[in-house]
């Protein structure tokens, strides 16, 4: 069961960097990362839970807290103030 | 192959492309996105490989340190590349 | 047993929300669309996948509803200032003939108050 949830994550791994290669413009590409950000942070949930380790669920709490920073950034940056 | 080695080789494809795409880009935001996925796929590579503590790291850096550095650079430069 | 039943139920349903969200991604036209699929359900996928694992693992259950209380909180935050930068840059929503954009009415009168 747990292969079946590994599968389904890489196949969305897979669509959601082929719209960050394809995009045609800026807001794509950071649509698909902020997307990608939030697939990978579930991923590594799921890893953790596969591996048994209580410890390896830090990662995952570091880029739930961080992840939006970066766009918010990005995002500023485009409406023109910052 | 397991389903954990067929994650190793995509986040691997993901890496080279995003790399390549970093590397050859004129606009410059476009290359700070690349960068920001490239940090993404290397700390879950991290995580896959046993490291938790470099991919704690690596996640806090270059999601949040890097994509803000970078672009208030941009904004007190230029933005394309000539 | 009836919370290991529960866990993988609702890991299903998150994970398959991710895929949605994702294929989302890759098939809308323009970049609200995009915005819209790609935010909202990548967020109930992820909250489901989170919330199933701390059933079927009791003992992580509270740092896992931690990582999942953020992710609630900073997504539509992120995907707030994406669309309104967009939106301030000058792309327009893809409609059809007859569609209403009701948020540019909203900003001429603020830039005729000004």
């Amino acid at each position: 069961m747990i292969y079946f949830f590994l599968g389904v994550i890489i196949l969305a791994i897979i669509f959601a960097a082929l719209r960050g290669i394809l995009g045609p413009t800026a807001y794509d590409r950071v649509i698909a990362l902020d997307n990608l950000t939030i697939i990978i942070t579930a991923g590594l949930v799921v890893l953790a839970y596969f591996y048994q380790r209580y410890i390896y669920v830090d990662v995952s709490l570091i880029y739930a807290i961080l992840s939006y920073i970066g766009v918010l950034t990005l995002a500023r940056y485009f409406e023109g103030g910052l | 192959m397991n389903w954990v080695e067929i994650l190793t080789v995509a986040l691997c494809l993901l890496l080279i492309v995003a790399a390549i795409f970093a590397v050859y880009q004129k606009d410059l935001i476009l290359a700070v996105i690349g960068t920001s996925a490239i940090s993404v796929a290397l700390s879950a590579l991290y995580f896959i490989l046993q490291a938790p503590d470099v991919a704690l790291t690596e996640a806090a850096i270059g999601v949040a340190l890097t994509t803000i550095i970078f672009v208030i650079t941009i904004k007190k430069t230029k933005r394309y590349e000539e | 047993m009836v919370l290991e039943i529960i866990g993988y139920i609702f890991v299903t349903v998150g994970v398959l929300f991710l895929f949605l969200g994702a294929l989302g991604i890759f098939r809308m036209p323009d970049v609200f669309s995009r915005l819209q699929a790609g935010t909202k359900a990548t967020t109930l996928g992820g909250l489901g996948t989170i919330i199933g694992i701390g059933f079927l693992q009791p003992e992580w259950f509270w740092k896992l509803l931690i990582i999942a209380v953020f992710i609630a909180i900073s997504n539509p935050i992120s995907s707030h200032a994406l669309a309104r930068g967009s939106y301030k840059k000058g792309l327009r929503p893809y409609m059809k003939e007859g569609g209403i954009d009701a948020y540019a009415a909203v900003q001429e009168a603020e830039e005729e108050k000004e």
